[in-house]
């Protein structure tokens, strides 16, 4: 494709449709809707599926605050059908819950929502690509996640119950069957489920990878591409060289449960009063190989939505992006600093403490492209033309929340002040800003943004903004008070802190905070009715309902197999809003430039 | 598209981040919701680190959500006229943005530094006050008796009740028996995970006396929640007729410890 002459090619000619076939019906349903290799439905299925898993995240959270506002209390709905005495929990149960609640967050919403279902959804339409490189790894990426579905999923009914050590699953308490009720099989199906969705990002990665480095459409050089693809593009990066250090030490966790290697388990441990049959490891070591994927994947979980917002930004304020290139490069310094940081998760780890100033100091100058892209998205806002819809909201609201997720991370980066806040609310509070109120919304402003896109509908934006409404009050109600938490030294995973006189009158903070939660979860009904309602009754959306530049909208909505009925050339960058002298106001990237002689002159 | 009034009414929902933020952080204090009561001496150094970060990181933060209120504000398409700056960039801006903030993160870490080796790095020449043991979900006490040395017949053996003398550099020996455990004390702003395998040394001095929390702050399993300790600080004088006492009254209810002392030493 990217051989053909941009002279040849023009709008209309040349589709890559295949001729019509007559297949049998259910083979074709099958293989249109279930085990399709068109990037769009594999991005349409994360879709689905992980905002399904973000709705059991959100449950299991709000048991979680119940048990914090009101501890050892009667459970509603939720206590009779998993608690065992009575509607009441059991504090093994309660450990079992925030476990969870990260474990689905992190690895079954977040991580493949922007890569799986936007960076599915967006690459091949936004470079001018047809699909993927490899379309077929492109559907094993997807249908690896469902052994993961299912054993997360199972692991909440075997004997003992899910996985409870945390979702960082430390040892010994991970490995040593003795040391909790969750160490047992669910543990086993926690180690399991994570291979698998390291399998699947990882076969998504390199597809990513080939896809944006060889298949963009005539013109679009790497310095046109739309940011939401260099993040994905970074992102794929980041994980094809962090995931194999998670991988192998899952792979070492498990065979310490089942074999007795000992990677991680001291001389002489004694757990519940029985002596472990092996020893000479280090639990040390876990955490340095955990931390060393988690921690780039951190910003795995941040860097897509940041490429999208910036997108969204410019589309709803009319202006180019502000620094196109610091942005990229900005991106770029995240993820390579992202690598020799993750010793800022081990500050009280018993690691030398030498060794923590040198993480002190790359952790805050990470800080550093963080501040960059915020003035520039502060930059693109101003002077522009802003157009109040729900997705400009959400993604105007990642850049404030952000903010505040970008500055409580400077408290827990120096080490002195980390000895007090070291886990407790206020980090719970730092990476809920970065992580709910940062990609989370970020996820929505590209929802509402692409929706029309995905199904040929705009969703309804009076109810949309009535969604972004509550979700951004309760969301702050709920958050934005951990902090003060966090700074009495309020320690997270604790099922109940008020017996401690330091903790014991932060009830009523937490009943408020748990109250917001409620709220937060149930003002997603209204998303979800809106969501399905406008997929088959929404307004028809024409290709571009947003008049924005990047290829996706020059093709049709929702695109057919092939994605576009003509060959796109690129003839510039992304952002060419406001273009002066031009009468539309902003030049597309497939705008040719002989219609527009004099604006493109200026535009370049 | 959209009316003004939607633009003065989405401007103001993005200024109540900044006003109710430090709000929060204003009156949180007048409920006692903030920073428990320090009692130990590198304790203030921390506390004001905190304060300092949180100048700064204040600063910034109602500047830019400032920022972003005011254009949102000034820049509704219903009130501004024309079409919006076509402007790519500013490199003096990027250098300038990039150079100070750069200059100033680097700074707060290097103001760190000294605190953080006081507190961790800089161990006082002495042998251990105490030995403190986590385990699942208690903390074992063993104070070296006598003799001043740990792992003799006269070690004293308690648990969850944690007695140091006030005004003295007190150095404990930190170990595990079973998972991790975190020895957390909110007031003397000590935190150190205990990790089995290894024995990790924790400093400090009370500058007060009184009776404050030991709280355990990494997950350690099903009780975690009620790992609880206290810790009592009192005088010399206080501190020695306790030990005496305690010593006392081990030697009338158990029989020498030596299983135990073979046991537990290293």
């Amino acid at each position: 494709m990217s051989t053909a002459t941009a002279s040849t090619l023009s709008h209309g000619t040349a589709t890559s449709l295949p001729p019509a076939r007559k297949p049998r019906p259910v083979a074709e349903f099958l293989s249109t809707y279930v085990f399709s290799k068109d990037h769009k439905v594999i991005g349409l299925q994360f879709l689905f599926s992980t905002l399904l898993w973000f709705l059991i995240g959100g449950l299991l959270a709000l048991a979680v605050r119940w048990q914090i506002a009101w501890p050892w209390s009667d459970v509603p709905v939720l206590g009779k059908l998993f608690a065992q005495q009575g509607g009441q929990m059991a504090p093994e149960f309660y450990t079992m819950l925030f476990t969870m609640h990260a474990t689905v967050m992190i690895f079954l919403v977040i991580i493949p929502i922007l890569a799986g279902a936007f960076g599915n959804f967006l690459i091949p339409l936004m470079i001018g690509a047809d699909d993927m490189a490899f379309p077929t790894l492109n559907m094993l990426s997807y249908w690896f996640m469902w052994p993961a579905f299912l054993l997360f999923g199972a692991s909440f009914f075997v004997e003992g119950g899910a996985a409870s050590s945390g979702w960082t699953s430390y040892p010994p308490l991970s490995t040593n069957v003795n040391s909790a009720p969750g160490s047992g099989w669910g543990q086993t199906l926690w180690l399991l489920g994570l291979t698998m969705v390291g399998v699947s990002s990882m076969l998504g990665s390199v597809n990513y990878m080939t896809t944006i480095i060889l298949m963009r459409a005539p013109g679009m050089t790497m310095f046109r591409l739309p940011m939401t693809i260099w993040a994905m593009f970074i992102t794929a990066v980041l994980q094809a060289f962090a995931l194999p250090v998670l991988t192998a030490a899952g792979f070492m966790q498990l065979t310490d449960r089942m074999i007795g290697t000992g990677f991680f388990t001291p001389e002489g441990n004694v757990v519940n009063n029985s002596l472990a049959s092996t020893g000479g490891g280090q639990p040390l070591l876990w955490q340095h190989l955990f931390w060393f994927y988690s921690h780039p994947a951190v910003y795995i979980m941040i860097l897509p939505a940041m490429g999208m917002v910036s997108d969204i930004l410019t589309t709803f304020a009319r202006k180019p992006l502000f620094g196109y290139r610091p942005m990229v490069y900005s991106i770029a310094g995240i993820a390579g600093l992202g690598f020799i940081v993750w010793g800022h998760h081990m500050f009280m780890s018993g690691m030398n403490p030498a060794l923590g100033i040198t993480f002190m100091v790359s952790t805050m100058m990470i800080a550093l492209p963080s501040a960059v892209k915020t003035f520039n998205w502060l930059g693109t806002v101003w002077g522009g033309r802003i157009q109040f819809t729900t997705s400009m909201l959400f993604a105007l609201s990642f850049v404030s929340m952000f903010i505040i997720g970008g500055l409580s991370g400077i408290f827990m980066a120096a080490t002195p002040v980390d000895i007090f806040i070291h886990d407790t609310y206020f980090i719970v509070a730092h990476f809920h800003y970065v992580l709910f109120a940062g990609t989370a919304m970020g996820v929505w402003a590209a929802i509402y943004f692409w929706f029309p896109k995905m199904f040929g509908r705009t969703m309804n934006e009076f109810w949309g903004k009535v969604h972004f409404f509550l979700t951004f009050i309760f969301l702050n109600g709920t958050f934005f008070t951990m902090h003060i938490l966090g700074a009495v030294g309020f320690p997270r995973r604790l099922a109940d802190a008020y017996h401690y006189e330091t903790f014991h009158h932060l009830q009523p903070l937490n009943a408020f905070m748990t109250y917001c939660a409620i709220g937060m979860v149930a003002s997603q009904i209204i998303f979800a009715a809106n969501f399905f309602w406008s997929m088959f009754f929404g307004p028809i959306a024409g290709r571009n309902p947003w008049n924005s530049n990047t290829l996706e909208w020059s093709a049709p909505s929702p695109p057919g197999h092939g994605n576009f009925d003509f060959q796109p050339v690129v003839y510039r960058g992304p952002y060419e809003y406001s273009v002066p002298g031009v009468e539309k106001g902003h030049l597309m990237q497939t705008d040719p430039p002989n219609a527009l002689a004099t604006a493109a002159a200026a535009a370049h | 598209m959209g009316s003004r009034l939607g633009g003065i009414f989405w401007s103001l929902i993005f200024l109540a981040v900044p006003v109710l933020g430090v709000a929060t952080f204003a009156i949180a204090p007048s409920y006692n919701i903030w920073l428990p009561k320090n009692v130990s001496e590198h304790g203030s150094s921390i506390d004001g680190l905190f304060y300092f970060i949180l100048a700064l990181t204040g600063v910034v933060f109602i500047a830019t959500e400032g920022l972003l209120f005011w254009f949102i504000w000034k820049y509704d398409a219903a009130k501004a006229k024309g079409p919006a700056t076509y402007i790519h960039g500013s490199h003096t801006l990027e250098v300038v943005w990039t150079i100070i903030p750069a200059a100033t993160l680097l700074f707060l870490a290097i103001y760190q530094m000294n605190t953080w080796a006081d507190v961790k790095m800089r161990r006082p020449a002495m042998a251990p006050t105490v030995e403190v043991v986590a385990r699942q979900f208690e903390w074992r006490l063993r104070y070296p008796g006598r003799d001043g040395m740990l792992g003799t017949r006269d070690d004293l053996f308690l648990t969850n009740d944690l007695h140091l003398p006030v005004d003295e550099d007190i150095l404990i020996q930190l170990k595990s028996m079973d998972v991790l455990h975190s020895f957390f004390l909110p007031n003397f702003r000590i935190k150190q995970d205990a990790v089995p395998g290894m024995k990790i040394p924790v400093w400090f001095k009370a500058k007060e006396t009184g009776q404050f929390d030991i709280v355990c702050a990494e997950l350690c399993g099903w009780g975690h929640y009620k790992m609880k300790g206290r810790v009592t600080i009192e005088s010399r004088a206080d501190f020695d007729r306790w030990l005496e006492e305690t010593y006392a009254r081990q030697e009338a209810t158990q029989p020498a410890p030596e299983d135990t002392v073979a046991a537990a030493a290293d």
